[in-house]
């Protein structure tokens, strides 16, 4: 464990070094070229240093690309800074690029006038054809308007571990190291802690851990000693002025499977967890199996199908059943799904969100699920959906996910992306002590007249009992098949169905009165322009709203954790502003939901390219509701009607 | 199953206040009535016992029998019981699936039940038709079976339940039959075994596929078709007229005659439960187009019980939690940290 004063850097400690608010790296390299490694270890150095930070990796869907191709570059940006940081940046302001194919695929991104370090060492003819460069862009006066400093990476990597006796290739698998003590030089990281996790990954072969220990200094010295003149020089970014607590860095995977532990606790329960493998939702299985001190049990089942069912059963068992996949393994649960609302058992699902339909982007970001966790089921099946924000929001998300499945008894499905599941973010560590608990209890004596069981006898707010098999003479039968009020017999006449669909729909709707109101996450609760985000799309949204605020536009952002059922008073707060815009990694699912359900002009923004919003093209979005003409930002200044004319203008 | 507390009851306190809804004639009933007896035997009890099914009309089943019970989804069943039972390995699981259920939607699941022993008891009920849906033909139906969904008889050959559940790794195989006397006495052996054991039992649908496996499964007079198997016994039938021997040469099975008992000059085999290879034989003992030849092979197959999977996943977990405190607040500080001083 680290201390970081938040007062500790002054500027005149480091004098002579840039001080800029933010800044924004890209390391990228061949998939074989331990790029995401590099860069979690950079975010880590960065957390220590105090910075607020946001991290994208970005990787091929194959394990191992063929190597040099365009389509086997794996990417992870970081950005950190001085202020808030909620995404990981718009445009890199250094591109590390490990080969030419990395370097084609991630020029596009990065600032004019930006700074491109590159291994010459595999700008060679073969890499060259590869990358599709008919000549050596180092050479060919191309990257002009970059500042480009190149220097064979792969020859100092290998005279740096010569010591220990590697093979050639071995040698050069430590090149990632060697950049990342560089980067670690270039913006005063200190070394130990990596040094630290190096020597405990390898405890058992030493050889390794020295020499990847070697390469790290070597690629620092390099910087420091800084033989060669140009544009390599220092960088200082101060640290975020944070609350004093204890920090960690957490990715939305972790997040979740720490708040899905969080929330059996708080309900009382053991946590039984099916899943299936499939990418991004892996992670979660693989942080769950480490947990089991918890009363938790991990089941990797034959299929999506499997998982789920499992799941529902050691529900109806008395356990929190829990299931995570993605958009196609949730195509898989949905019948399984319906069973759940119709026993009226408690099950949380996670949707790690990529990109769609069928297979589509495994690896990319997407919100294109959110259909179907709304309205995806056959029959009327409403089901409570929950967004998370970012990593450290999958936490609190989690947790009330496990307390609405528990006090509704009711699946719900907790939606995050493949951007969430894979950022990292620093997290203020919270204390357990501060959570409310929502034990559940079970039904243990018969609640009928006479000596009765009613099995699915409703509470005021429409919830049935949970019994648990094993609870001495509760005998009594569940299952898909609709059934007589109370008793939960077997009925499909036509008066019963009536009554239970409502029942089933009344019970979610009732979700909303114990959620939270809707806030405003930045800005007014009224005004010209609002835009209306969920999920991952907060850091960007939120980022290009302060920023256009700052030029004095009336625009708000509000965040919606709350897909469904909606919080009650949403409807009323959007029509306090002029103009809704809705932007979403879809085409446009949210701003659907939003318009059935209150009837207002909700405009859509979307993308689909399996990468996040950049703040710039959200800012630009903005600025044309304001036709970016000064005079016309709202707020404060009346609005400029000969430009935009005002409905009364309108209606006269 | 595991060890429980015995409990007494009698057929009626296993009976539920529910209209039972098979056709009149089906075989169902039978089964039904043979759990219920079968029960009561076992010392089970009711509230620790759950039954559990997927969709068919065997899939109906729990709705009938007084203990807890979960109708699920279309062949799901297995997956389900395995969540049930490791919530829960107190309790006693059954689970009641059919041909279409067990072995064409959910075939699926019944292998991975079966080979990761799951301890529980599995009936697949097998009428060789769709008969909740009307007729069709299903996995199990043999080739040229006239359906709505194949009017000219049907193309597919058949799946045999009993061979996949070996082939999946299945440590207890048995067969028996609606109207058959010794279907309880399956039932107990199935009981007794710990971990997954499977019962096929041949189930008339008199509607849609009536009288199907009248040529040894008839409540009379096909009694010399059957070779009910005991284990240390040799494998006799038609009286004890005629045995089972092993066909050296070509490494099959064979029926021999046997002359005033003496089975041993015949050559015929004692039934060794244990026996994996003799097992494979047995469960394909009858097929199509000999299958006359032989007697339909019935009773426990095979009994061979190995580590359950619920107790190895309670001994897993046990081991991954051994020596560490379930602190939530340690649990969130963990990795690496960092404290910011005000």
């Amino acid at each position: 464990m680290a201390t970081v004063s938040a007062e500790r850097a002054t500027a005149e400690a480091h004098q002579g070094e840039d001080s800029p608010e933010a800044v924004v790296v890209r390391f990228a390299g061949d998939s074989g070229d331990g790029m995401q490694l590099t860069g979690g270890q950079f975010t880590l150095s960065t957390a220590l240093a105090g910075n607020d930070l946001a991290t994208f990796p970005d990787f091929p869907a194959e394990i191992r690309a063929p190597q040099g191709t365009l389509f086997g570059v794996s990417a992870f940006q970081i950005n950190f800074g001085a202020s808030e940081i909620t995404t990981a940046g718009d445009a890199p302001d250094v591109l590390v690029a490990m080969n030419p194919a990395a370097l084609k695929t991630n020029l596009g991104a990065l600032k004019t006038g930006g700074l491109i370090i590159a291994d010459t060492g595999e700008f060679n003819k073969r890499n060259l054809e590869k990358a599709k460069y008919a000549a050596n862009p180092l050479e060919d006066g191309s990257l002009a308007k970059w500042d480009v400093l190149a220097f064979d990476i792969s020859a100092l990597t290998i005279e740096s571990v010569k010591p220990f006796g590697l093979g050639n290739k071995e040698a050069l698998r430590c090149k990632n190291m060697w950049t990342l003590g560089l980067a670690l030089w270039m913006f005063d990281r200190d070394r130990q802690p990596i040094i630290d996790g190096i020597n405990a990954k390898f405890a058992k072969k030493p050889e390794i851990a020295g020499a990847n220990i070697a390469a790290l200094n070597a690629g620092h010295a390099y910087g420091e000693t800084a033989e060669i003149s140009g544009p390599l020089h220092r960088v200082h970014v101060d640290p975020v002025p944070a609350k004093p607590g204890l920090y960690r860095t957490v990715t939305g995977a972790e997040a979740i499977s720490l708040g899905l532990v969080a929330g059996a606790q708080l309900a009382g329960l053991k946590m039984f967890f099916g899943g299936y493998p499939i990418t991004p939702a892996s992670a979660i299985l693989h942080n769950l199996v480490k947990v089991k001190e918890f009363g938790v049990t991990t089941f990797q089942a034959e299929d999506e199908i499997a998982a789920i069912c499992a799941a529902i059963g050691a529900s109806y068992a008395g356990q929190l059943g829990v299931t995570s996949s993605s958009g196609p393994g949730i195509a898989l649960k949905g019948e399984a799904m319906g069973l759940a609302a119709m026993t009226e058992l408690p099950l949380v699902i996670v949707n790690s969100q990529r990109g769609g339909p069928s297979t589509g982007l495994p690896t990319k970001t997407e919100q294109s699920d959110l259909y179907q966790a709304v309205y995806g089921r056959n029959g009327d099946t409403p089901m409570p959906v929950i967004a998370a924000r970012s990593p450290s929001d999958s936490f609190y998300c989690a947790i009330e996910a496990c307390r609405i499945a528990v006090q509704f008894m009711t699946p719900v499905i907790l939606l995050t992306d493949g951007y969430i599941a894979n950022a990292a973010e620093p997290w203020k560590v919270p204390d357990p002590a501060s959570f409310e608990p929502f034990p559940v209890s079970f039904l243990e004596d018969k609640n009928g007249p006479d000596d009765t069981l009613l099995p699915y006898k409703r509470d005021a707010r429409g919830v049935r009992p949970w019994i648990k098999p094993g609870t001495k003479d509760l005998m009594h039968r569940i299952g898909g098949i609709e059934k007589a009020i109370d008793t939960g017999n077997l009925d499909y006449s036509p008066d019963t169905h009536q009554a239970q669909t409502d029942a089933r729909k009344g019970k979610i709707d009732g979700v909303a009165k114990a959620i939270p109101e809707q806030d405003v996450s930045l800005g007014t609760e009224t005004g010209k322009l609002v835009l209306v985000g969920w999920g991952s799309t907060y850091g960007p949204i939120h980022q290009a709203v302060r920023r256009a605020r700052k030029k004095g536009y009336d625009v708000s952002h509000v965040h919606v954790r709350h897909v469904w059922p909606l919080p009650s008073n949403l409807g009323q707060l959007l029509r306090g502003y002029d103009n809704v815009l809705v932007p979403e990694m879809n085409t446009g699912q949210f701003k659907t939901v939003l318009r059935d359900q209150f009837l207002i002009d909700a405009k859509p923004l979307n993308k689909v390219s399996g990468q996040p919003f950049a703040i710039a093209e959200l800012e630009e979005a903005i600025a044309a509701y304001f036709d970016g003409v000064p005079g016309n930002e709202g707020g404060e200044i009346p609005v400029n009607d000969t430009q935009l004319p005002s409905p009364e203008a309108e209606n006269k | 199953m595991n060890e429980m507390t015995k409990i007494e009851t009698t057929l009626k306190d296993w009976e539920t206040d529910q209209e039972v809804r098979w056709c009149p004639g089906c075989g169902d009933y039978a089964i039904l009535k043979a759990v219920q007896r079968t029960l009561p035997q076992l010392g089970a009890d009711p509230s620790k016992t759950v039954f559990v099914s997927g969709i068919g009309c065997s899939s109906r089943f729990p709705y009938y029998v007084e203990s807890y019970g979960f109708h699920t989804i279309h062949g799901r069943a297995p997956a389900f019981a395995t969540g049930i039972k490791l919530a829960n390995p107190e309790l006693d699981v059954w689970l009641v699936t059919g041909d279409g259920d067990g072995m064409s939607i959910g075939g699926n699941h019944t292998m991975h039940i079966l080979r990761r022993n799951l301890d529980c008891q599995i009936l697949l009920f097998n009428n060789e038709i769709y008969g909740l849906t009307k007729g069709q033909y299903s996995p199990t139906s043999r080739q040229g079976t006239n359906s709505p969904s194949s009017p000219l008889g049907s193309v597919d050959r058949p799946a045999s339940p009993c061979a996949f559940a070996l082939g999946s790794g299945a440590r207890f195989v048995a067969r028996g039959f609606d109207v058959s006397k010794n279907l309880p006495d399956v039932l107990k052996a199935a009981h007794a075994h710990r971990g997954a054991a499977f019962i096929e039992i041949f189930q008339n649908c008199i509607v849609y596929n009536k009288d199907i496996f009248d040529d040894f499964a008839a409540a009379k007079g096909v009694e010399d078709q059957q070779l009910w198997l005991e284990n240390g016994a040799p494998m006799l039938f038609a009286g004890g007229t005629k045995g089972i021997a092993l066909d050296v040469a070509n490494l099959a099975l064979k029926v021999v005659d046997v002359v005033d008992g003496d089975w041993q000059s015949a050559g015929v085999i004692v039934h060794d439960v244990t026996n994996r290879a003799v097992a494979y034989m047995l469960v394909d003992l009858r097929v199509a187009p000999k299958f006359r030849e032989f007697p339909m092979a019935l009773g426990v197959i095979y009994d061979d019980p190995k580590p359950t999977f619920d107790s190895d996943v309670v001994a897993e977990r046990e081991k991954s939690s051994a020596g560490r405190v379930a602190d939530l607040g340690k649990l969130l500080a963990k990795g690496q940290t960092w404290t910011v001083e005000g």
